[in-house]
């Protein structure tokens, strides 16, 4: 799963000098992002450890892991917040350590946490970014104002930011990320934290940014985000990338969707789960109190398969659910271990 | 900068995106003064932060007068001449001393990581917060000298004198705050920027001639006195606000003031930008 990485892009920071006023010229495609053995160590703790990753413009890269993976640590690198351990990283050419002034004049970063002003109104807030990054006062305020419309933020636009929601202070965050319409967006895990329809909204949002030509580096925890959105995903773990892959790809090498059946009482789950085995040519797994159980499908279909097959039996049923691997099982599958707590095995995929 | 003047909202692609490779002067003035409107907009909002610079100097002025005007000079009159420069410096210094804790408060809040990824001067977020600073040592400065005055202060020196000493004491206040804004990038949190902010103002403020005259000290002590900026500084004022002269003194303290500026700009500097 692990891609090639073009050799023109070593050469291209080689070349880069700090005095460039435009991005080195590329022999076959310069990469939105391209980062190389990326290191971060703090104390002993390699929170990243060798992370190679490559951004095509125009696409979302989706970089998928648990808390503590090392996916905000790796961004805050790219996005010239952190030294560079170990490793080289290039921003559309420009290299990460050399010209971080270059590269910032490419990125929008929106973090994990909203960075804006706790102490100025939403209107106050983009008025100052925007003055920062060059715009005339009235360039500022009226990209200000361009910007809370598009965001559905020009009623609170003259709150203080105190008096918004977590789901209103992240939209502005990310409007503030966008004043200059950077070519690279990092978005550090947009909607951790956010009700499920401020979320669906976020990743409209997301969707229209890349409609308009940005790129997109979008780190997350949940596999359905990163389904919903990425092109691509890579998976980190431990600070280690362990898989890179389309969405599809991934999935299919967890083995796709899976039932989840939780029995009526007193029924004997080892009897319910051969015959569901006799369906899906899967083993189930029982439940830890063995009042039910899990089995991955071929296809959806198999389902309602494995439903009659247990009617037939006569095996009652108090409850049964279709679901997409969770994360950690997708990392039970490209890890082998992943360190996952088998009781909370199923809730990740829940939005 | 990258101008955004175009009304389409397609974004550029990079390779038709303007690049600098540093920031022109006028936009480092530029992210300046838009920080300082930040940071006064804030002053605004939070009142009690000015405290320092309004109560403070009211009640020191009161208190200094009437406890130590008899013991020094034999009476609160004839003691202001000498004590309300002092005051004025004493105050200005003080007021200074927030400006580490603030911009560490700053640095750990979130808002900080934007101003660091965006492509702005490094030193605009200091500069900015300096500049709105000013307003406080002025009315530090001008609170104290207005309340001496209705203690029946009469500066000899005149208004003329009396703004020349305001605008000293404002350059002093910012030149000694680049001290403070050191000790605020590199100590661990806050907290620990106020007690060693405080551990640096006391002998600062108090091993000068603000209070007492220097020659009723012992040599040793003298001797420290006179390394002081501050005390420098003190006789500056006095010149300027009862003779209305611009003494040699004057010179020494924009020296003095000059001195700390080039050592802890590019100390704090370089400390800020390895904190990020």
């Amino acid at each position: 799963m692990t891609q090639d990485k073009p050799a023109s892009a070593r050469q291209s920071e080689r070349t880069s000098k700090v005095t460039i006023e435009a991005p080195p010229p590329a022999p076959n495609e310069t990469l939105a992002a391209d980062a190389r053995g990326l290191v971060k160590t703090f104390g002993a703790n390699r929170a990243v450890d060798g992370i190679d990753l490559a951004v095509r413009e125009g696409e979302i890269l989706g970089v998928l892991g648990p808390n503590g993976a090392g996916k905000t640590t790796m961004l805050q690198m790219l996005a010239t917040l952190l030294p560079i351990d170990s490793g080289s990283a290039s921003i559309f050419g420009y290299d990460v350590r050399r010209q971080p002034h270059q590269v910032r004049q490419l990125i929008g970063v929106t973090g994990q946490y909203a960075s804006v002003d706790e102490l100025l109104t939403g209107r106050e807030n983009l008025w100052l970014f925007g003055r920062l990054q060059g715009l005339s006062s009235k360039q500022a305020h009226s990209t200000a104002d361009d910007l809370l419309a598009k965001f559905d933020l020009t009623e609170a636009a003259s709150r203080s930011l105190a008096q918004y929601s977590g789901g209103m202070r992240r939209r502005l965050d990310l409007a503030a990320s966008l004043i200059t319409k950077p070519a690279l967006i990092f978005l550090d895990e947009p909607t951790t934290g956010l009700d499920p329809r401020t979320r669906g909204q976020m990743w409209e949002t997301i969707r229209g940014l890349v409609a308009d030509g940005s790129t997109i580096l979008l780190t997350t925890q949940y596999l359905d985000e990163a389904d919903e959105l990425a092109d691509r995903i890579a998976v980190i773990d431990r600070g280690r990338k362990v898989a890179e892959g389309t969405p599809e790809e991934l999935k299919a090498q967890v083995g796709g969707s899976m039932i989840r059946v939780q029995l009526a009482e007193g029924v004997d789950a080892s009897a319910a789960a051969a015959v569901a085995e006799g369906v899906a040519h899967h083993r189930p797994i029982l439940t830890p109190t063995r009042t039910g159980f899990s089995v991955s499908l071929a296809d959806a279909n198999q389902a309602a398969d494995i439903l009659i097959a247990l009617r037939s039996n006569h095996i009652d049923i108090h409850d049964a659910a279709i679901e997409q691997p969770s994360l950690d099982e997708v990392f039970m599958a490209l890890t082998g271990n992943a360190g996952v707590n088998p009781a909370t095995t199923t809730e990740m995929s829940a939005a | 900068m990258t101008a955004v003047t175009t009304p389409a909202r397609a974004t550029r692609r990079p390779a038709d995106r303007t690049v600098h490779a540093s920031v022109p002067i006028r936009d480092i003035f530029v992210q300046t003064t838009a920080l300082a409107w930040r940071a006064l907009i804030k002053m605004r909002r939070n009142p009690e932060q000015l405290a320092d610079v309004t109560f403070m100097p009211l009640v020191l002025t009161l208190l200094f007068g009437f406890m130590f005007g008899g013991a020094v000079a034999g009476g609160m009159v004839s003691y202001l001449p000498t004590l309300i420069p002092g005051i004025i410096a004493y105050s200005a210094v003080t007021a200074c001393v927030a400006a580490g804790a603030q911009l560490r408060e700053d640095m750990e809040k979130g808002v900080f990581d934007r101003f660091r990824s965006l492509p702005i001067a490094r030193i605009a977020p200091l500069a900015g917060p300096m500049m709105a600073d000013l307003t406080r040592y002025a009315l530090a400065a001008s609170l104290s000298l207005t309340m001496g005055i209705i203690m029946g202060y009469r500066p000899g020196g005149g208004v003329l004198g009396a703004i020349a000493g305001v605008l000293l004491a404002m350059v002093t206040g910012w030149s000694l705050a680049w001290m403070f804004m050191y000790i605020g990038t590199i100590a661990k949190s806050s907290q620990s920027v106020t007690s060693l902010s405080v551990m640096v103002l006391l002998p600062l403020t108090f091993v000068s001639n603000a209070f007492v005259p220097a020659d009723s000290l012992p040599d040793w002590l003298k001797t420290l006195v006179n390394l002081n900026p501050v005390t420098h500084v003190v006789t500056a004022l006095r010149d300027l606000l009862n003779q209305g002269a611009v003494t040699p003194a004057v010179g020494y303290a924009l020296l003095g003031c000059a001195f700390v500026v080039a050592i802890f700009v590019p100390l704090t500097v370089r400390s800020y930008s390895r904190k990020i």
